[in-house]
């Protein structure tokens, strides 16, 4: 087990709105295994993106815990110098969206997080230029802007930036909404061929082949709540 | 390892009642005292930073930034202080050292990057000697030494090292500001304070300077308070982020929860009118 998720709520309370509160996560518990790929699907607004956020702490949860057993803590009380030690080094997290850095190149933004963390910038840039390669990123792009990209472009960069560091703990939000069909397997291949099992994959899709091409298990979120836990041979046919 | 910490720290501007605290801050709704018109402009603010981190400080014109910043920095200024500081390596609390220990630390170990730039630069000066004047003043006594540490700054804060002999005053706002940077690093200090690093330049040079810093910073480990009123800028480089409102610290924590999780009504609202 690498985390256990007891009884997670998280709600917002608007002063801009007269302190109406809205709920985004209602009560969830999960135990989320080690090395396991972990999909989590739901309608819009179901609390998907919400339990990522908790989990990165870029939340802040209202009740309920988050057990983080490789470092032996609650997530959600612990204070923020460990959040910050655990981000620099075991635990990542993408949205769909591309944190632009301007003027850095492709290779480079995703380089710049091995860099950081102590990688020797020759093999970091090497290790970026394979990722890149293998989502299909044209090579006449890997020294340009990100900045200039199409939206599916921008976000292979945005996901190889992720897998990049290996981390223990991935959290995924749509990394993979604005990919192509063809894109997109090849992203599957890349994950499946890449995430060894000392990754353990948190991961939000709204496509059901990347569900079945990559999710072990299944947990289904419906208005903040947990609808459903099961193992992806299950999952076919179950209407999010 | 925590480098700088501030206890309590306060400055009042005026003559100041006794009851000055109590009746401002962020319940009170100013920082102005209705009783006898001292300015609050912070008021028992606490905070501590780890070597390499980065601490934002955000808040709207007036609400005390400015002047926490001139205390975590020692710079004197006007009014009333109180509180504490303390430095890694040094004794006591700071705000109350003596003149030679106060030089020292500032040569050494703390560089505060002033909001305006022509606080911070000499104009007619180059800029290279700009840099180099701060080393030579703290004692450093080979000169090619010293213009050998200013070259590589520069090449590392990306300022042309052929403009070098150059007089500040022919430099880009955004050259300017790297040289200010520069000066700020040249002693390899183990915290910087930027007041505003933004202020004056072109929004497409912005994001550039501070991506500069941030690189910069990471490679040399130093920590730093950067306070604006910008949160794009403590987006780009604060690790953890206090929010200021009438002198008080109205919320703190990790940057990115600061921004996409905030509890405060003031940060709600700071937030909203920025998006
Ligand atoms: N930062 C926030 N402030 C206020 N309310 C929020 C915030 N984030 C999420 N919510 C609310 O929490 C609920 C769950 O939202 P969340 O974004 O987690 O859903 P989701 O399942 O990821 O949706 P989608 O599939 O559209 O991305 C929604 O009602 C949403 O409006
Ligand atoms: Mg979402
Ligand atoms: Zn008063």
């Amino acid at each position: 087990m690498i985390l256990t998720v007891d009884t997670l709520t998280k709600r917002f309370e608007m002063h801009v709105l007269d302190g109406a509160t809205v709920v985004g996560l209602d009560g969830v518990s999960v135990n989320v295994r080690d090395g396991e790929f972990l999909a989590v699907v739901g309608p819009s607004g179901s609390g998907k993106s919400s339990l990522l956020k908790c989990l990165y702490q870029t939340y802040e949860v209202s009740s309920g815990s988050i057990r983080y057993h490789p470092a032996d803590v609650d997530l959600a009380t612990c204070d923020d110098r460990t959040i910050m030690r655990l981000r620099g080094s075991e635990i990542g997290y993408t949205s769909q969206f591309l944190d632009e850095i301007p003027r850095v190149s492709a290779v480079d933004v995703v380089a710049r997080p091995l860099v950081e963390s102590g990688m020797p910038a020759e093999s970091a840039r090497e290790r970026a230029r394979d990722l890149l390669s293998e989502l299909g990123l044209p090579g006449p792009l890997f020294e340009a802007y990100p900045a200039t990209f199409s939206g599916g472009e921008r976000q292979r960069v945005n996901l190889a930036q992720a897998l990049a560091p290996r981390p223990r703990l991935l959290l995924l939000d749509e990394p993979t909404s604005a990919l192509d069909p063809e894109t997109r397997r090849l992203a599957v291949d890349l994950i499946r061929a890449d995430l060894g099992p000392e990754t353990t994959v948190v991961g939000v899709f709204h496509n059901h082949e990347m569900v079945e091409a990559l999710a072990d298990r299944v947990l289904v979120l419906g208005d903040g709540r947990r609808r459903d836990l099961l193992p992806v041979a299950e999952f076919e046919g179950v209407v999010a | 390892m925590t480098v700088l910490s501030g206890t309590g720290l306060t400055r009042l501007y005026g003559d100041p009642c006794g009851d000055c605290e109590s009746l401002t801050g962020d319940d009170a709704g100013r920082n102005r005292c209705p009783a006898c018109g001292t300015i609050v402009a912070c008021a028992d603010v606490s905070l501590d930073i780890e070597r390499g981190e980065v601490l934002g400080v955000v808040g709207e014109s007036g609400s005390g930034k400015s002047s926490l910043a001139e205390l975590l920095a020692l710079e004197r200024g006007e009014g009333h202080s109180r509180g504490s500081v303390r430095f890694d390596g040094y004794e006591g609390n700071l705000l109350e050292s003596d003149y030679d220990t106060r030089t020292r630390l500032r040569n050494d170990d703390l560089a505060l990057v002033h909001q305006h730039i022509r606080d911070g630069l000499t104009l007619s000066f180059s800029g290279g000697g700009n840099v180099a004047e701060k080393p030579l003043a703290a004692g450093e006594r080979s000169f090619e030494a010293v213009r050998e540490r200013v070259r590589s700054l520069f090449e590392q804060l990306e300022v042309p090292v052929d403009r070098m002999d150059d007089p500040a005053e022919t430099y880009s706002g955004g050259m300017q500001r790297r040289v200010q940077l520069a000066r700020a690093l040249v002693t390899d200090p183990a915290v910087v304070v930027l007041d505003e690093p933004t202020t004056g330049l072109d929004v497409s040079v912005q994001a550039r300077v501070l991506d500069t810093f941030r690189r910069v910073q990471r490679e040399r480990g130093v920590a730093a308070v950067v306070v604006s009123h910008d949160l794009g800028v403590v987006r780009l480089l604060a690790d953890r982020t206090l929010v200021m409102r009438h002198g008080r610290v109205v919320e703190r924590g990790l940057t990115d929860r600061i921004l996409e999780d905030p509890h405060h009504a003031y940060t709600q609202q700071l937030i909203n009118s920025t998006l």
